[in-house]
């Protein structure tokens, strides 16, 4: 899988490239509109992670000009610059999803599968991790081929944590990931464990585990 | 009033005052005149009397008004030359009008036949009441001319001359700084209405222009703040993955995460309320709050349970209400949150919805709270350190974005009511 990131700010690149080499994607970057447009027009990428405040132009060209070409690249949009209009237009415009800064890690990394995911959905309908099977369509789970039912948070929190496997997940990026932007605020992330400790329950016959690392938060181990 | 119409009022208090002034001097200067031009005759007839005298000294014997206009009475030499020349008004009964008229005597002496007489000549006068009476009548009749044809020449000719006034009048009533200001000019011979025009234009121009600086400025601000957050982030997530580390670095390494969150939670409840002040929510659509309230508490169940707190909704009327979607959920949800914050564990947490009133109760401190410094910025009562001291001013902001009153009272519980039109 081939990933462009566009981002002028070298040290949010680094963190970005850092994060989707550890999941093997071959990451190429552009810190500036120019470098972009040459690369876009020049190879073929299967996502773009596109920040449009860029030094010297709008990243919302970068998109046009991909519709332009014709291309089917899943484009992300990085903003720091959470406006709606901003969302809108650029959702409007062809992409597939927009990240405001400040992200987590984790995040960055479920969204970008998520892309990947739905471009390439024909190969790959069924989410397969060990013996545990999850059709995200009907977002229904079997473990061993036996159905498990799930609520809507731990099935979210599964996939989550799934989609960042074997890596540290914060209890912030899973909170803000499953309950949504505006629970933030509420006194701490403890409610999270007891969640954790349904799922943990229901995933008894599995060949993955939910992990906690102390203090931090979670990481989902294969057997 | 419209100001048409209060030109012409002034002009018809002016227009009274001016043709009643100019009504009476006309009237005295026309008398004036009338006796003037009497005066002369009577003196005229006295010459003719005179020479008529001269050719027919019978006439001398005429001693009363019946059948002529004049009387002469014989004088001493002694009278003669005492006398003076005068003019006298009194009244005579005429049989045309059969009333008694006014008419004016005129006075003199003269010497005929070696005798002295005086002489009397009447002429009919004037009838002053008359005169008045038509003066007046003609004047009002005047006035009201004068007051229609202004009025005809308001409404039509300055009707017209106004225009271009009136025009940018109705565009800048419905003016809306968000939106890009669309004032099509009329254009105009008048002077003032070019000058007003440019200077409303330059002045709508200025206007946005400072709204869409601000309006930049809440954005790079925004974007300065939540890039180094970002990679700080970021950064001690990587960190935290590729090393391992003790527990107790561990519990240091989550503290600073948490406080790297608050700070980015700060940042952005603070753009938030900027950006509602600013009024840059501008889409609006019909909110079910019953639903919404549902979804609400189903997102915050787990904090709930975690918090042994019972957080239920009780609906007994429904409220739709066009607003902002973002906006009306994070209004909820702050309301919801601070409840759950404050409310004391093992305690209900109610939601209600009843008379289009949307009530969140808890449960808390035993004494009511200053209602006006709970919706002020960063004032946290009793508060746990992780709140940002926004949530309340945020919901109070979306709540008089919509001309919502959000109040709180206490009656045992601590209550927020948010009051929607009925």
């Amino acid at each position: 899988m081939k990933i462009l990131i566009i981002e002028d700010e070298p040290q949010m690149l680094d963190n970005m490239r850092d994060t989707l080499e550890q999941e093997r994607y071959l990451v190429e970057t552009a810190s500036t509109f120019a470098e972009a447009s040459f690369k876009i027009g020049s190879y073929d990428y299967d996502c773009i992670l596109l920040d449009i405040m860029l030094p010297d132009g709008n990243g919302l060209n970068l998109l046009k000009q991909l519709k332009d070409l014709g291309k089917e690249e899943g484009v992300i949009i990085v903003s720091a610059n959470d406006s709606l209009d901003d969302r809108i237009q650029g959702l409007n415009m062809g992409a597939d999803d927009y990240l405001p800064k400040p992200f987590h890690t984790a995040e960055l990394n479920a969204r970008v599968q998520a892309v990947l995911r739905r471009r390439n959905f024909e190969g790959n309908k069924y989410i397969e991790i060990g013996n545990v099977v999850i059709d995200p369509e009907s977002r229904s789970l079997t473990i061993a081929d036996k159905e498990v039912i799930l609520n809507r948070k731990e099935y979210d929190i599964l996939t989550y944590l799934i989609s960042n496997k074997t890596r540290l997940v914060t209890k912030a990026a899973l909170a803000e990931h499953v309950w949504g932007d505006h629970i933030d605020q509420a006194d701490s992330f403890d409610f999270i464990y007891s969640q954790i400790k349904n799922l943990r329950k229901k995933l008894e016959n599995a060949t993955i585990k939910v992990g906690a690392v102390y203090g931090i938060g979670y990481k989902l181990e294969l057997d | 009033m419209k100001l048409l119409n209060y030109t012409s009022k002034y002009l018809a208090f002016l227009l009274l005052a001016v043709i009643t002034l100019w009504a009476l001097a006309f009237y005295y200067a026309m008398l004036d005149e009338i006796y003037d031009s009497l005066d002369d005759g009577l003196e005229n007839q006295k010459i003719l009397l005179l020479k008529r005298a001269k050719e027919d000294p019978g006439i001398l014997d005429n001693n009363d008004f019946n059948k002529h206009v004049y009387s002469f009475t014989p004088i001493q030499q002694q009278q003669y030359e005492n006398h003076q020349e005068r003019y006298q008004d009194t009244l005579m009964y005429m049989i045309n009008e059969e009333d008694f008229e006014p008419v004016r005597i005129y006075e003199s002496t003269l010497k005929a036949e070696g005798r002295y007489y005086k002489l009397k000549i009447i002429t009919s006068m004037v009838e002053e009441d008359d005169l008045i009476e038509d003066l007046v009548s003609y004047l009002i009749g005047l006035y009201f001319v004068l007051v229609l044809s202004i009025l005809v020449l308001n409404n039509l000719l300055l009707k017209r001359i106004w225009k271009p006034f009136y025009d940018l009048i109705a565009q800048l009533k419905s003016f809306n700084i968000e939106q890009k200001p669309q004032i099509t000019l009329t254009p105009t011979a008048v002077e003032e209405f070019n000058l007003l025009n440019t200077t409303v234009s330059e002045l709508i121009n200025s206007a946005h222009k400072s709204y869409n600086e601000q309006k930049q400025f809440i954005e790079n601000a925004s974007h300065e703040l939540q890039t180094p957050l970002a990679i700080s982030i970021n950064k001690l997530e990587l960190f935290l993955e590729k090393n391992s580390l003790t527990d107790d670095q561990l519990m240091h390494m989550a503290s600073v995460l948490d406080n790297l969150g608050r700070l980015t939670r700060l940042n952005k409840s603070l753009l938030l309320l900027s950006k509602i002040e600013n009024k840059q929510f501008q889409e609006a659509e019909p909110i079910d709050f019953n639903v919404l309230a549902q979804e609400c508490i189903t997102d915050f169940k787990e904090i709930a349970i975690h918090k042994g707190i019972d957080l239920k909704l009780h609906a007994t009327d429904g409220i739709q209400f066009k607003m902002n979607k973002d906006l009306a959920r994070i209004l909820l949800t702050n309301l919801i949150k601070n409840a759950l914050v404050h409310g004391k564990p093992q305690n209900p947490v109610t939601l209600s919805i009843a008379n289009k009133q949307l009530q969140v109760r808890n449960t808390g401190t035993a004494s009511p709270l200053d209602a006006e410094l709970i919706f002020a910025r960063f004032k946290k009562i009793g508060a746990t350190e992780k709140s940002t001291g926004l949530g309340l001013p945020i919901a109070r902001a979306i709540a008089e974005k919509y001309n919502l009153t959000l109040r709180y009272t206490f009656d045992g519980e601590h209550t927020f009511t948010v009051q929607f039109p009925k």
